[in-house]
């Protein structure tokens, strides 16, 4: 129930449900006792005016069962709708005291009833309702308190929802208050806080729950309604007084809420129109309370109850049968205002404030202490004490209305957007504000992602595995972790000419670091052609993903970024089951950001498979690099930065070296070749090209980045070099622009399996240095 | 106008500003002895000082701009028309008003004025677009200070992105009424005025 709406419309919705209440039981019974007198009434249904007022009670309740059934499937406006439902919640009280106090004097015998006890009647009036609503209100607040500390018993969250409301029922009922009003106070009361302070889980157990016990009360109910309607020696029929009382509940409904209307609107902002009024009056339909009110009166005391039985049963029938299948037809007719069921926007939110304040302070200047006024004092005592109180001190901290409808926007698009099948941590420029939300999810927007990333980068929306971003997003460290470690995609940074001279940078040890990754890892592909292992599934998607971008070295460079993003070891598995399954898609041999997403990828993968080829294989979290047929070595399955630097990396470069094939080097002079008529920028190609060429074995020195300026048609001196740069974190500038140009040259093989060699190792290295940040 | 506070407004001058407001002669009545309440100089014209006195007006977070909206462009003091031009905005909108006068000017407390109230509110240099600075600056008056200016800055990214029509990343007048259409504007942007 909306909570602000019901505030904002107390005042109609208290008017006709006092009132209107008052009015429709007095006049029903009143007009009743007249039809008896008229004579229309069997003279056997022996019944005096206290009678028929009792009667005119009980059958004068406007149900909220009844009335939240029907107008659900109807959709009217917000505010007809609440009008209608608060009425038939808060009438209970005055149902409940009318029937008590009817009662009683009927027992009494009406020659005993004095005038006091009809002033004792109307202040009972007052301490039923006063007294539901303040029960209601101090189970709300216990409530609110004890879901303050339930942090690590999240389990019996639902549970004490569930108890301390119906204990709120359960103590009014037994103070003889009205048990319906407490109940709604306790919800009403307590809405706010709990919701801040139970996990999403609980609040959609609780919902759910809700309702389906709410579902199954009614279904009983009105079975039970439909039984005693069979059951024959419960009631008797009189027609009289049958059609007489579904006449003037009808009529004197609608002749009350015209009279109220009239009344109210002299005070309402926004008046409530005829069509309102007639959908108001048609919509008050009765229901289950009527009739337990009815079984429960006394035979011998009223002896004209089954007759009384008989006309609730009909008149229940009635409203809820006719009026409430035809509401719905009558609402079209009469073109009665929609509630228009549109997604919250943030806009709407943050207007909507700003216009609170604005009335508050107009009100302010007026000078007129008006509603805005009190609902703004109300607001500030209670972000000041209240929910300081009531509130966890996490949910506390971040409270606040705008934030809240920002963060469900975010989750919604969020949603929304892996459903679709993107990979949320695949896109590029990840930027998180660093505030814990509730769930300890790092909040992005993403919206801005995904502007920011739609103009090139990976936004591989056919990527692997999508489900893994659940377990990552619930690190908010690792977030940051990644945000630091990350390789940013080149897009993001200038291309500027003339990168050789420039001093060295994150930037530049990041390219760096990427490129010899790559080189490595194209090298340690060229072994895997001796086990025909073929991984051309990512290419078609990279294909896709390679052809919207003009600079394929910006492809590459941002695929670059993804592999260590993977966080995930063991999804290995997931990920060569992926792999597998396209291993029957057309190879293509060009466009080099295919492969590169196909090694970046897949990098684990092929190291599995490999192994499964050889070794049972255990998912080692970073294989060794495989070189050669016969099954690896200890020492090359050992976790490379486990073994110390260097020795892997020299070792497999030894082995590489010997096995660099021809075709490989012409591969790669196409490549180079190819590059030169890319569109890519000229300042950063011309001066790569001469210096493309791998230096040549055995350059262990740091100072790796000159030895890249080698042929590549020499022998491989990469994984060396690459070892050592991968390992060294502090480089020395100037090769970007190179290896940036390289990337692509792998492209052009024909084969793009992968080993993980090395390139993994260091792939791991990268990351695993990030991950001991 | 009289200087003495309990002075008599002129019968013409009521009839004016009931016709340009609309008010009825018991509200205008009521809301002159206010004035004059407010206006501590006794000289009939309102300055910044006179309002910054409410006490209220000190804890709203958009108080100083309210303030602002009464006085116009580059002037000090406010008179009651102005004054009441201003109250005019936040009358509620009747049903027979609606078929008034086709012709004549709009009255002050149309949908359309309320919304242009509001988004002067916002549009500070009047440029007539609210940029996303701008929106920065009211979001960071209406945030409590829990959030961080990061994340303020994506709400009003978001903000923008989701007004944002033309692509000129501000929101201009027709992109606000465009945003709002669903909201009862008529409603939350008026107060009773006594009679």
């Amino acid at each position: 129930m909306p909570s602000r709406l019901f505030f904002d419309n107390l005042g109609a919705i208290l008017t006709y449900a006092v009132v209107g209440t008052l009015w429709n039981a007095f006049t029903t019974g009143v007009a009743l006792w007249g039809l008896q007198q008229a004579g229309l009434v069997a003279p056997r249904v022996q019944a005096g005016l206290l009678d028929f007022l009792l009667f005119g009670s009980l059958i004068s309740a406007v149900d909220p069962v009844a009335v939240l059934a029907v107008f659900e499937e109807v959709h009217v406006n917000e505010t007809l709708f609440i009008i209608v439902f608060g009425e038939s919640l808060l009438n209970d009280a005055v149902t409940v005291v009318l029937y008590k106090v009817c009662n009683s004097f009927v027992e009494m015998g009406s020659a005993n009833v004095q005038a006091t006890d009809y002033l004792k009647g109307i202040a009972s009036l007052f301490v039923v309702s006063l007294g539901g609503a303040a029960v209601g209100l101090v189970f709300a607040f216990l409530l609110a308190l004890t879901t303050r500390f339930t942090k690590r018993v999240r389990i019996i969250e639902p549970l004490l929802v569930f108890l301390l409301a119906y204990a709120a029922y359960l103590t009014a009922e037994m103070a003889s208050l009205s048990a319906i009003l407490a109940v709604t106070m306790c919800g009403l009361g307590c809405k706010k806080y709990v919701e801040a302070n139970i996990s999403h889980k609980s609040r959609t157990a609780v919902k759910y729950t809700m309702k389906t016990l709410a579902s199954c009360a009614e279904t009983v109910i009105f079975m039970l309604l439909g039984i005693s309607a069979v059951d024959s020696s419960k009631w008797a029929w009189d027609s009289g007084l049958v059609l007489g009382t579904l006449f003037f509940i009808l009529f004197f409904r609608a002749l009350g809420v015209v009279l109220q209307t009239w009344v109210l609107n002299q005070f309402r902002l926004v008046p409530l129109d005829k069509i309102d009024q007639v959908v108001m009056s048609y919509g008050g339909l009765r229901g289950a309370v009527a009739f337990a009110l009815v079984i429960l009166l006394d035979r011998t005391k009223v002896p004209a109850k089954d007759y009384f039985v008989a006309t609730t049963i009909v008149v229940v029938f009635f409203t809820v049968i006719v009026q409430g299948l035809t509401i719905k037809p009558l609402v079209k007719w009469l073109k009665v205002k929609r509630s228009e069921h549109h997604k919250p926007t943030l806009n709407q939110e943050l207007h909507e404030h700003t216009f609170d304040h604005i009335l508050a302070a107009v009100e302010d200047v007026v000078g007129h202490h008006g509603y805005h006024y009190w609902r703004d004092r109300w607001e500030q005592f209670d972000k000041k004490y209240l929910s300081q109180l009531l509130m966890r001190r996490s949910a506390y901290r971040i409270r606040d209305q705008i934030w809240d409808v920002y963060y469900r926007l975010n989750i919604r698009d969020a949603i929304s957007f892996v459903d679709q099948g993107g990979h949320i941590l695949s896109s590029a420029g990840l930027t998180l504000p660093s505030m814990p939300s509730r769930n300890s999810v790092a909040e992005t927007s993403v919206t801005n992602l995904l502007r920011e990333s739609g103009s090139g980068a990976c936004l591989d929306l056919q990527v692997i595995d999508t489900v893994r971003s659940g377990r990552d997003r619930e690190d908010a460290a690792m977030h940051h972790l990644l945000c630091g470690g990350l390789y940013k995609p080149r897009r993001r940074y200038k291309a500027s000419c003339g990168r050789h001279f420039i001093s060295e940078d994150a930037q530049e040890r990041q390219d760096k670091e990427v490129f010899q990754q790559n080189m490595k890892r194209r090298l340690e592909s060229f072994k895997s052609t001796k086990h025909n292992i073929c991984f051309t599934k990512s290419k078609p998607r990279l294909r896709k993903a390679g052809h919207k971008k003009k600079d394929g070295v910006a492809n590459a460079e941002a695929t670059n970024g993804k592999p260590p993003r993977d966080l995930g070891f063991q999804d290995t598995a997931a990920v060569i089951l992926t792999v597998e399954s396209e291993e029957e898609e057309s190879d293509s041999s060009e466009t080099e950001k295919e492969d590169d997403e196909g090694i970046i990828f897949v990098a684990r993968a092929t190291s599995e498979v490999l192994q499964e080829g050889k070794v049972s294989g255990s998912l080692e979290v970073c294989p060794s690099p495989r070189i050669i047929p016969p099954s690896p070595t200890c020492a090359e399955k050992e976790l490379p930065w486990k073994s110390g630097q260097g020795d892997l990396a020299v070792y497999v470069s030894s082995e590489t070296t010997k096995i660099v094939p021809v075709d490989m080097q012409t591969g790669w002079n196409q490549s180079i070749s190819s590059l030169e008529s890319l569109a890519s920028p000229p300042c950063t190609q011309a001066p790569t090209l001469t210096r493309l060429p791998p230096h040549p074995l055995g350059i262990e020195e740091p100072q790796v980045p000159p030895d890249l300026s080698s042929d590549p048609r020499s022998s491989f001196a990469f994984p060396p070099s690459l070892a050592k740069a991968g390992r060294s974190r502090s480089e020395s500038s100037a090769d970007i622009p190179q290896q940036q140009e390289l990337q692509p040259l792998m492209g052009h093989k024909d084969h793009t399996h992968l080993s993980p060699g090395t390139a993994n190792s260091h792939w791991c290295i990268q990351f695993n240095r990030g991950s001991r940040l | 106008m009289g200087s003495r506070a309990s002075s008599l407004l002129r019968d013409e001058e009521l009839e004016e500003i009931k016709k340009e407001t609309g008010f009825s002669h018991s509200q205008i009545t009521r809301l002159y002895s206010r004035f004059t309440s407010l206006d501590k100089g006794e000289n009939g014209t309102l300055s910044r000082e006179d309002f910054q006195r409410i006490p209220e007006l000190a804890i709203n977070p958009l108080g100083d701009r309210i303030i602002n909206a009464f006085f116009s462009e580059g002037e000090d003091q406010v008179n009651f028309r102005g004054f009441m031009r201003t109250l005019a905005h936040f009358r509620p909108i009747e049903d027979n008003e609606k078929s008034k006068d086709v012709n004549g000017p709009e009255p002050l407390n149309s949908r359309s004025n309320k919304l242009h109230f509001a988004f002067r509110l916002y549009d500070l240099d009047k440029d007539d677009k609210i940029s996303r600075d701008e929106l920065l600056q009211v979001l960071r008056m209406m945030v409590g200070v829990n959030i961080s200016d990061e994340q303020l800055g994506s709400i009003a990214d978001r903000t923008i992105q989701e007004a944002d029509q033309d692509g000129d990343s501000a929101i201009s007048f027709t992109e606000f009424v465009k945003v709002l259409e669903k909201v009862d504007v008529e409603q939350k942007m008026s107060i009773r005025f006594l009679h």
